[in-house]
């Protein structure tokens, strides 16, 4: 029953003012804490969508959903943790007091997994680098092996849509 | 036509049928109040303080059925609301609550009396909205009522800014109104109905826990239609108590911590705890590993995330209480369990709820039992919180034409007399009683003059025994007797560490019987068990003026059986093993 792991949960609400406040007071009143969320508005203008990421046990889980369910604002709920969806977030790096040799390394691990370098001069770096939140986890492992301490971490939170083929998360 | 936010308002509150608004003034709400003024169809009640205006308006609609209203003004007005929004949420009761907002233009500007009511109030209430144009004021309304009604019913917030409530615009109030959001489902599943009469066909010793869902559905009739159809006994929560009649012979009793031995034991002990409105609250529960350890658990509830919230549930049963008791109805049959009756009738036998016969000052088991006897049809008792309440809930006797109301869920001191006062303006025509500690009482205390002004013909019982006993009692028995902050007799000269209750103690303040009079309420102190029911029988015979009747009891009474903190419910103080009273 304890089977703590990471969850994703995908929320249609209201598109009206305090929404935000609502949900995220259910997880702070309930003492579950959130990882990221994301939010913004749909094809339909008086609908938000929103993704929110967050660790739990199924226990948990559970209650969290239907806390949910019962809320007047929310639309709709979907649980994204096992089914088929596509998830990208975006991560910015910002790297300052860089050496030629961290240079070079930087833009060779840069080449490698898939990272645009969208800023320089020369002794700083910015990286932006979308792909699921696993990956910009593994990635900020590595670059912090290295520029410890001298890195700016900016995350923008997990957005998610169900996969129509392949799925990618 | 175009006609005002205000205009509109009083019109939305006559087509939702409100014959009772609880409204306290204030400088936002003042236009809506000028709407109201020499209003006919809707009566109109001043109370003393928000707070109680919200537990009257609470009183209200436990005690009709019908959605309680109440109006207050922003920033205090609002803030004083809480504790009875949170009150009435926590234990389903429908309401409405309208609260006046400085302009939209002044929102966020800390202006004069501003807070921001939705964000305090969402946490403790079912919605929560402001009106942020006037053309959108008469489907919130229309919303706020059908949320606060339906489903798990609970309390609506609608924040209205003073420049709506003037501003011209559509006459026209919604007939019908649809949430995408929200759609209550009250209909139970047919497969899980099967799966619950399985359970019960080879069950050997199975019980009833009733909790309040089943008072408000209002399917007392049909619950003891099922009882008495399977023969299986049934337990109840505080919120429970009176869905069956309480001198039925298949009723234990109360469950929980001050719960009868019987009704405790019938639950540890059961193999099928089938269960209808109640969430598993951890007064009832104990230590949760324990209980109901050998049983399967089948749950109904409208609230599906009260399923296997607090307990693992085996069978859940989504839907209104009345709709799943009823389709149970249909191919329930008799259970041979004779056998287990009879073994809880001999423990409901040998180990009854009782206090001691010899006590100081009046018994406040013989308060209760006088009031069983004296208000014995027709008649609804509130209670207050405490040791008042316990003993209530211990020694009350309800029946169909009898009602409890009590602040089970939040647990507010101050609740008793308000909600007396709201019972009795739904209810002109029964007896109404509050039951009060002396702390309690003077929570509220102010509600004196509602009673007295409305010409409200009520019995208040105030249990004096100058401690806030409750938690006195568990420093008594827990925490080395030592009664920290809780004696209110205490003067500045007495030693601070006293847990020494004697007869040279400074006299009580304040002296009930005067400050009653004061307001213009009859008072009686009764101070000798024998004159409980003299005293009982003259309030009751006083016409349209509310009666005070002080009891002095016993200092130290206690409300005993108690299982112990955290404990197994078989881990008990009964009377006899605690040897303080």
């Amino acid at each position: 029953m304890n089977n703590v792991k990471k969850r994703w949960i995908c929320l249609f609400v209201e598109n009206e003012i305090g929404v935000l406040a609502r949900i995220s007071g259910l997880f702070s009143s309930k003492a579950y804490n959130i990882d990221t969320i994301t939010v913004g508005t749909t094809e339909d203008t008086t609908v938000s969508r929103m993704t929110i990421s967050f660790t739990s046990d199924d226990k948990t889980f559970e209650q969290i959903k239907k806390q949910f369910n019962r809320s007047v604002e929310v639309i709709k709920v979907v649980d994204y943790t096992d089914i088929p969806i596509h998830m990208k977030e975006i991560l910015f790096v910002k790297i300052n007091h860089c050496s030629e040799k961290d240079k070079k390394e930087i833009f060779r691990i840069a080449d490698i997994f898939n990272i645009t370098i969208v800023d320089y001069n020369y002794t700083s770096i910015l990286l932006e680098c979308t792909q699921t939140e696993d990956i910009n986890d593994a990635i900020i492992k590595l670059l912090q092996e290295k520029f410890m301490n001298r890195m700016e971490i900016t995350r923008g939170g997990v957005v998610a849509t169900e996969a129509i083929g392949v799925a990618n998360k | 036509m175009k006609i005002s936010g205000a205009k509109l308002f009083v019109e939305a509150l006559k087509k939702e049928k409100v014959d009772t608004l609880f409204a306290y003034p204030g400088g936002q709400t003042i236009d809506l109040f000028d709407a109201l003024y020499g209003e006919k169809e809707i009566n109109i009640i001043l109370p003393r303080h928000e707070q109680a205006l919200a537990h009257a308006a609470d009183g209200y609609a436990r005690s009709t059925g019908k959605v309680g209203v109440c109006l207050v003004t922003s920033g205090p007005g609002a803030t004083n609301l809480v504790t009875g929004i949170a009150t009435a949420n926590y234990d389903s009761v429908p309401m409405v609550c309208f609260t006046g907002q400085v302009p939209t233009n002044l929102i966020g500007n800390d202006a004069f009396q501003e807070v921001d009511t939705i964000g305090i109030m969402r946490s403790v209430c079912k919605y929560a909205v402001t009106v942020r144009n006037r053309e959108e004021l008469g489907k919130i309304i229309k919303k706020a009522f059908f949320i606060a009604r339906t489903g798990k019913p609970g309390v609506v917030v609608v924040d209205i800014p003073k420049d709506i409530q003037i501003a011209l615009g559509s006459d026209v109030y919604p007939e019908k109104v649809s949430i995408r959001g929200y759609k209550p489902n009250t209909d139970v599943h047919p497969m899980q109905v099967k799966r619950v009469l399985a359970a019960l066909k080879t069950a050997k010793k199975p019980v009833f826990l009733i909790g309040g869902g089943v008072n408000i559905a209002h399917a007392n009739k049909e619950l003891t239609k099922l009882v008495e159809l399977t023969g299986i006994p049934v337990v109840t929560t505080i919120m429970g108590k009176g869905a069956i009649d309480t001198n039925h012979e298949l009723y234990i009793g109360n469950i929980g911590i001050h719960g009868s031995y019987a009704s405790n034991h019938a639950i540890s002990e059961c193999d099928v705890l089938f269960s209808i409105g109640t969430r598993f609250n951890d007064r009832i529960t104990g230590k949760i590993e324990t209980f109901a350890k050998n049983a399967k658990i089948i749950h109904v509830d409208i609230d599906t995330a009260a399923i296997s919230r607090n307990i693992v549930v085996d069978i859940p049963l989504v839907g209104d209480a009345k709709k799943a008791i009823n389709a149970l109805l249909e191919n329930a049959k008799p259970l041979n369990i004779s056998e287990w009756v009879k073994q809880i009738q001999e423990w409901k036998k040998e180990y009854p709820i009782e206090m001691p016969k010899e006590v100081k000052g009046v018994s406040p088991q013989k308060i209760i039992e006088a009031i069983n006897k004296v208000f014995d049809k027709n008649a609804i008792i509130t209670t207050d919180v405490g040791q008042n309440q316990l003993w209530t809930t211990q020694f009350l006797e309800l029946n169909s034409t009898k009602k409890m109301l009590t602040s089970g869920g939040l647990g507010t001191m101050g609740y008793g007399l308000p909600s007396a006062i709201g019972a009795k303006i739904g209810n002109p025509t029964k007896d109404v009683v509050s039951i009060a500690g002396d702390g309690g009482m003077q929570m509220n205390i102010q509600e004196m003059a509602t009673a007295v002004v409305n010409e409200l013909p009520m019995t208040l019982c105030v249990l004096n025994n100058g401690y806030l006993g409750n938690v006195r009692q568990w420093q008594e028995m827990f925490y080395n007797k030592q009664y920290s902050l809780t004696c209110l007799r205490y003067r500045k000269s007495c030693n601070q560490a006293c847990s020494n209750p004697n007869k040279d103690c400074p006299p009580f303040i304040p002296d009930f019987i005067k400050l009653a009079e004061s307001y213009g309420a009859k008072a009686i102190r009764v101070t000798k068990t024998e004159d409980i029911e003299k005293a009982l029988k003259e309030a009751k015979k006083n016409k349209r003026v509310p009666t005070l009747i002080e009891f002095i009891i016993d200092r130290e009474a206690n409300v005993l059986p108690m299982v112990k903190p955290r404990k197994f419910f078989r881990q008990y103080y009964s009377r006899i093993q605690w040897k303080g009273r």
